[in-house]
């Protein structure tokens, strides 16, 4: 049986409102924080729960809290990660435009726990209809008590701001958006030091994903020990999964960490298959930047076991014949697909993403998105596929944010596993069709 | 704190950065810069040409830092152990971040001020291969004068922020910066608006390729036919360190005075090595028969 957490009300009328989200439940993990637990308490909860960020990397959560610094008399921030431009990824928008309640709840939840008296979210611009209705629902909060001055006669106050961005990928990572939400321009901090020690302002700071802190609510509602039997070993709990591409039901949808990847394409319950009766040829697991693999790498692992849909089943084989959870960005690709020109989709975001600060990343990506594209044109030689490999593995862990390794993983991996596709554009010479895209020759 | 760099060991103060304590071993070890400048803030980081591999963190961690990283930026803990040159993964990632500095670069050295003393010539000498892989069209901007006595040539830039800092720790009120990102962004001022400030001068020589010149002497000479010269003159408002280039008895450019070991006055710490615009331009054309300045040395050979 699956069990939902965070979308388990979805289809009730009205659950974006604050009355219908309280009717069923809501805001009872702020309840029992303040009436009952101290704010270590409500860490150690989370810790127990074996929680892991929900926004890429994985990092546990309980953890991460318990790395901020407590310095006396300096204000403590969280900040909510809802910054979502992972190509494939579009869960964050769907929980905030649905049930936005629920983050603001799990906002409150973990400021409680961390000491934070103001927390941010950081949305992206293109959302701003959704900061829209966050907004809507901090007001509703702010007029029936649960945030301002002594929530809930605890002495607690809290105040939570929506802050919209302008629509850089990179102040998605975490130091890019500190800088943007300080006023400056998105570039990402040079670490140490972390946000835990000095970030918003200089001050400790957590930056938690959206899907992370709304799932804080069930932690702390139903205690971190039950939260921990959900799913499978380390990976537990349940995750928004995107799923997009050469599905019969793409869409959002709430999984069961542990769950088969097989049954999660092909079941009705979830993506319903692959459309129009075709087969399976690719996926893209987690999100644009991990590494793509082939139907029979993506449903078993190489010692031929079930793959499933956890942190630990989608590593197995590490990057030769595994891939990453990441941000659950479930892109499926059916046997038609041309895996180059759906490289070249994704290292011409990468380029344009770039913020530009470091000379691997700022110069790597363009050439590596105008090498792919020479295959298209039929302009590549044999030999471009080793120089675009040369290239990735330059940029790859050179630089000062991931976006370097977002950036090159996905063509490493394309070459490591459809490098005939890429042999037979270069010996066929053949043109293929892409729309809207400006080619870029080579001038020699 | 002891550390080992290339299987030299030395002890270095706390604080000290991976780059500091090899430039005291000396310049067999110590690793290409191009974006860090001492006296700047939080300068460096940034090109990526200084990375070295940490193959122990401490005594006290021993793990080796599985990703290399920029010495200049990261502090030396007590037992760390680093490779530098004797690392062929280091040399050959050094390499790759040599050409991504080159491959959008226009090359045009003949014609560029700064040849013969540019740091991206040097370093493409030293750790570059001979030819390009590259076989795009490079980047191209149009060139812009900022204010009356520097033009801006962004195809040459390397983003090395080191005039963004230099503006920024020095002038007040921004109006220098980054516009645009990836391989579009570009150094700018507010809507072009000239750099006015006395010390905006400053980020001409701390411009380490041609991006950032001299208007007064934009191909006047090449400066291997020039001789430097320092000298001080007294100022109230900076350090009054200036290297005079000298074409026979003529003055044909100012800069700031680069002294590695000199003792600043604690009224210039944060100027030092930093002019005002009244010496940059005010004492070009003089003979060397003038008043107010006081010669150093003789004559600098190595710049
Ligand atoms: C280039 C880049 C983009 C990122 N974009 C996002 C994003 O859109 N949303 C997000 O939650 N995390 C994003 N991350 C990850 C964040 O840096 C950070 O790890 C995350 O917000 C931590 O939250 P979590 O521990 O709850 O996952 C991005 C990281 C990088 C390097
Ligand atoms: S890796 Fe790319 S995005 Fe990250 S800091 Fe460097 S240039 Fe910017
Ligand atoms: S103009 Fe010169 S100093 Fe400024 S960023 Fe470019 S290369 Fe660096
Ligand atoms: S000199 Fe260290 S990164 Fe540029």
């Amino acid at each position: 049986m699956a069990t939902t957490l965070l979308l388990k009300h979805i289809a009730v009328p009205g659950i974006k409102s604050l009355d219908v989200y309280r009717n069923m439940g809501g805001y009872a993990s702020v309840e029992k924080a303040l009436r009952t637990l101290t704010p270590n308490q409500v860490t150690e909860e989370v810790k127990k729960s074996g929680l892991r960020g929900r926004g890429g990397a994985g990092f546990p959560t309980g953890m991460k809290w318990g790395f901020l610094a407590k310095p006396e008399g300096v204000p403590r921030y969280l900040v909510c990660n809802a910054d979502e431009s992972e190509p494939g990824t579009f869960k964050d928008r769907y929980l905030m435009e649905h049930i936005p309640h629920a983050l603001i709840e799990g906002m409150i939840t973990s400021s409680y726990a961390l000491g934070a008296r103001k927390s941010y979210i950081y949305i992206r611009g293109e959302y701003f209809y959704v900061s829209r209705i966050l907004q809507h629902a901090i007001d509703e909060a702010y007029a029936a008590g649960w945030l301002g001055e002594n929530i809930l006669g605890s002495g607690f106050s809290h105040d939570c701001y929506v802050q919209v961005g302008a629509g850089a990928y990179i102040c998605g990572e975490e130091t890019a958006l500190l800088e943007s939400l300080e006023g400056k321009r998105g570039n990402p901090r040079i670490k140490p030091p972390f946000p835990a020690v000095a970030g918003l302002w200089g001050c400790p700071t957590v930056v938690n994903n959206v899907e992370t802190i709304a799932a804080v609510c069930p932690i702390i509602t139903m205690g971190g020990e039950a939260y921990s039997k959900i799913g499978i070993g380390k990976s537990t709990g349940t995750k928004l999964i995107s799923a997009s591409g050469h599905i019969n039901k793409p869409g959002v949808y709430e999984i069961e960490l542990g769950l088969p990847v097989e049954e999660f394409i092909f079941s009705d319950a979830y993506c319903g298959g692959i459309r129009n009766g075709r087969k399976l040829k690719a996926v893209v697991a987690g999100g644009s930047s991990v590494p793509i693999l082939p139907a029979e790498l993506i449903l078993k692992t190489a010692q031929g076991e079930p793959r499933l849909m956890s942190y630990e089943s989608l590593a197995e084989g590490g990057f030769q014949t595994g891939t990453m959870l990441g941000s659950g960005g479930f892109i499926v690709m059916d046997d038609q697909t041309s895996i180059v020109k759906n490289l070249l989709t994704f290292a011409r975001f990468y380029h344009h993403e770039s913020c530009g600060q470091c000379s691997p990343c700022r110069e790597g990506t363009g050439w590596m998105e105008k090498l792919i594209s020479k295959f298209l044109s039929g302009t590549a030689h044999e030999s471009d596929v080793d120089l675009l490999w040369d290239i990735q593995s330059k940029i790859e862990g050179k630089t000062i944010c991931p976006l370097g390794e977002a950036a090159a993983w996905p063509v490493a991996a394309a070459i490591r596993h459809f490098k005939s596709e890429f042999l037979e554009l270069a010996r066929n010479k053949s043109y293929v069709e892409i729309n809207h895209y400006k080619r870029l020759q080579p001038v020699s | 704190m002891k550390v080992t760099i290339d299987g030299i060991s030395l002890d270095v103060p706390q604080g000290t950065t991976i780059l500091q304590a090899a430039r005291m071993i000396g310049p067999e070890v110590a690793p290409p810069t191009m974006c860090y400048y001492s006296k700047l803030k939080t300068s460096g980081g940034y090109c990526r040409t200084c990375i070295v591999k940490v193959t122990k963190g401490s005594n006290q961690n021993p793990n080796p830092i599985p990703k290399p990283v920029a010495s200049c930026r990261t502090e030396v803990l007590d037992g760390m152990e680093v490779q530098n040159v004797t690392s062929s993964e280091v040399l050959e990632a050094r390499k790759g971040v040599v050409e991504f500095l080159l491959i959008n670069h226009p090359l045009d050295c003949p014609v560029c001020d700064q040849a013969g003393e540019c740091h991206l010539q040097d370093l493409g000498y030293g750790h570059g291969a001979a030819s390009s892989r590259y076989e795009f069209k490079r980047r191209e901007y149009e060139m812009i004068d900022i204010g009356p006595h520097i033009k801006l040539h962004m195809n040459r830039c390397i983003l090395c922020y080191r005039c963004v800092k230099t503006a920024e720790q020095i002038t007040n009120g921004r109006v220098h910066g980054v516009m645009h990102r990836g391989d579009a962004a570009e150094i700018s001022t507010y809507i072009e608006q000239a750099l006015e400030n006395d010390f905006s001068g400053n980020v001409i020589d701390v411009c380490p390729v041609g991006a950032l010149t001299d208007k007064t002497y934009r191909f006047k000479q090449r400066v291997w036919f020039t001789k430097p010269m320092d000298a001080h003159r007294n100022c109230k408002t900076c350090s009054g360190q200036v290297r005079l280039w000298l074409k026979g008895e003529q003055v044909v450019r100012v800069t700031r005075a680069k002294m590695p070991g000199m003792k600043w006055s604690p009224l210039f710490a944060i100027h030092a090595d930093l002019i005002i615009k009244k010496h940059r331009i005010g004492l070009l054309k003089v003979p060397l028969k003038f008043n107010g300045i006081r010669l150093y040395h003789k004559t600098i050979t190595s710049t």
